[in-house]
């Protein structure tokens, strides 16, 4: 793919990819609580849709795979192979305190703690759950970090980005 | 014709949350189900042993995000009954108040659900409309949408202002008048007869032989309500009414949670009207004498059940959840029995399934994959000789 960005099929593919990107929710073993605070975001009262944003069932028709809960153990292989069927450009969005590290569930047996020990995950929301206005700053986010990708042709630098921020600072001691 | 197999999920477009089902079916009419619920499971009951009153309110809130109100109460409850502590009035309402908009926030998500289920998607979006006022409501007087957190361990954690309670009565006429709109709908919508009536259909009999609960024993004409038969907080000394049905099948469920609704919209009115004065909390113990408690509350799913033991510190010993869904499914996989393939969603979906709080674990034995039984007996040996290799902790 990578000789063909500048053409215009592939101009229009992004444009329509920003404007209506396509959701779709997985369950990892949350408390239901963030499932149907995604669920609210549909309904009249918050209504994505008008924003192009489309809640599908089947992960291989979706842009943004949402991860609500902890992953417990069980459903760890089943998150990877979910993740696996959506296809390029993906991004991930890991909901609640349990996406990020587990909240409430913290050091219980039977889960993995964080998403992000199973898939990489694009953008966090804070809260638990988080209100729906959250859930559709996360998704607004996620696009902006697509069209940055876009320019700059890929997830990597972004990589690159947090290494370079991750390096401990050479301080200069002056003598 | 022989009998196929037809597996739906974990993950499936038409699922909401991850469970296994294992449909036998001969052409249309399903034979048999076979389930699979234990992918939620998270261990939380083993947890709640190792944190102390305080922060385990909040984690057993955590089980269920639909009723979440219901299961810190029921564990509140069962506390404060060890304890022997008398919570204040004034708290004994506002839980009651919560609980009952839990309740409506609940039964109008379900009907939606119902709904979205036969395919009756403008029904589905008033009904979220209309939730979403008694999300205000509730957002205003706990802080959040979904988990409150508004019980502790001797009371609740914060009053209400009065500006919090005329605001709350002002949305319940409106809220009132569109639950009358679904009674009509209900009645007269040929869309949601024709996919309702007769579907999935449970005798009294059945009912009392599957252990069926809540609003799904009360369609089916049990006259059983934990709220009237084993009474809490304010419920002695509300107005209310047992809801009952005699259809027994999906119409029937959803004509009881109609009628609850209107019911819970009265007692929150009343509660409102009639909140007596006084403190909402009194200073609890920090720890619990020894004993035992089964403490029965009314989700609304159900009956909800919580066995407590505690030994004399500020944990429990053991607490045992047994919740309204776990119950019902059995009554689900018999009423599948010879329905036609395409009624399984709104057969599923009439006992509002909650998988989250539901989820047991099951045995696989790894090299052959295959699930089985394991007696209680063999389960203690394995728990022994796995804690004698682990060695002290
Ligand atoms: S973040 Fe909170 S609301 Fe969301 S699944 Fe976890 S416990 Fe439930």
């Amino acid at each position: 793919m990578a000789a063909l960005p500048e053409s215009i099929s592939q101009r229009l593919v992004n444009w329509a990819r920003i404007k209506s990107p396509w959701i779709t929710l997985f369950n990892s073993g949350a408390c239901n609580a963030c499932d149907i605070e995604v669920i609210a975001c549909l309904m009249p009262r918050f209504d994505i849709e008008r924003f192009g944003i489309l809640a599908k069932g089947s992960p291989r028709h979706a842009d943004i795979l949402i991860v609500t809960g902890h992953v417990t153990l069980k459903q760890a292989s089943r998150l990877r192979r979910v993740w696996e069927q959506i296809s390029e450009p993906k991004y991930v969005i890991a909901m609640g305190a349990c996406g990020a590290s587990a909240g409430a569930f913290h050091g219980l047996y039977h889960i993995m703690e964080r998403v992000e020990d199973v898939i990489p995950v694009d953008v966090y929301t804070a809260g638990c759950p988080p209100r729906p206005d959250e859930i559709i700053n996360a998704v607004v986010t996620c696009l902006n970090l697509l069209k940055e990708d876009q320019v700059h042709g890929g997830k990597e630098w972004r990589q690159n980005k947090s290494d370079e921020m991750m390096k401990p600072i050479e301080r200069k001691v002056e003598m | 014709m022989p009998e196929v197999i037809v597996p739906i999920g974990p993950h499936h477009p038409a699922l909401k949350e991850p469970v296994n089902f294992r449909v036998i079916a001969d052409g249309e009419k399903i034979v048999r189900l076979e389930l699979d619920l234990s992918y939620n499971h998270r261990g939380i009951e083993k947890a709640a042993e190792q944190r102390d009153f305080i922060r385990v309110l909040p984690l057993l809130e955590r089980v269920c995000g639909i009723c979440s109100h219901s299961h810190s109460s029921a564990f509140a409850k069962g506390i404060e009954e060890i304890m022997q502590i008398e919570i204040p009035p004034r708290a004994q309402y506002i839980r009651t108040i919560i609980a009952e908009l839990e309740r409506m926030h609940s039964h109008l998500l379900w009907l939606g659900v119902a709904a979205h289920e036969i395919g009756f998607n403008t029904l589905f979006m008033w009904t979220w409309r209309d939730r979403e006022l008694v999300q205000d409501t509730l957002e205003e007087m706990s802080g959040n949408r979904v988990h409150y957190g508004m019980n502790e361990v001797g009371g609740v954690r914060c009053d209400l202002t009065p500006h919090q309670v005329s605001t709350a009565l002002e949305r319940l006429p409106f809220l009132e008048e569109r639950i009358y709109q679904y009674v009509d709908m209900v009645n007269d919508q040929q869309t949601l007869l024709l996919r309702f009536k007769g579907v999935g259909k449970l005798t009294r009999e059945e009912v009392l032989k599957y252990g069926a609960v809540g609003p799904t024993a009360r369609a089916s004409g049990v006259d059983y309500d934990a709220r009237r038969d084993d009474p809490y907080f304010v419920y002695t000394e509300v107005p209310w009414n047992v809801v009952t049905d005699t259809n027994g099948d999906v119409y029937g469920r959803t004509c009881v949670r109609i009628g609850e609704l209107r019911e819970s919209a009265n007692i929150v009115r009343y509660c409102l009207e009639n909140l007596p004065k006084g403190p909402v909390r009194v200073n609890a113990p920090k720890i619990a004498p020894e004993g035992e408690i089964f403490s029965r509350y009314e989700a609304p799913r159900g009956e909800l059940a919580h066995f407590i033991r505690t030994n004399g510190t500020n944990k429990v010993e053991r607490v045992d959840i047994r919740t309204p869904t776990l119950a019902n499914w059995t009554s689900v996989a018999m009423c599948l029995v010879d329905q036609n393939l395409a009624d399984i969603p709104v057969i599923v979906a009439a006992i509002d399934p909650c998988l989250s709080c539901t989820s047991r674990i099951t045995l696989i034995n790894t090299p052959g994959g295959k699930p089985g039984i394991v007696t209680f007996d063999e389960l203690r040996k394995r728990g022994q000789t796995y804690c004698q290799e682990q060695g002290p902790p």
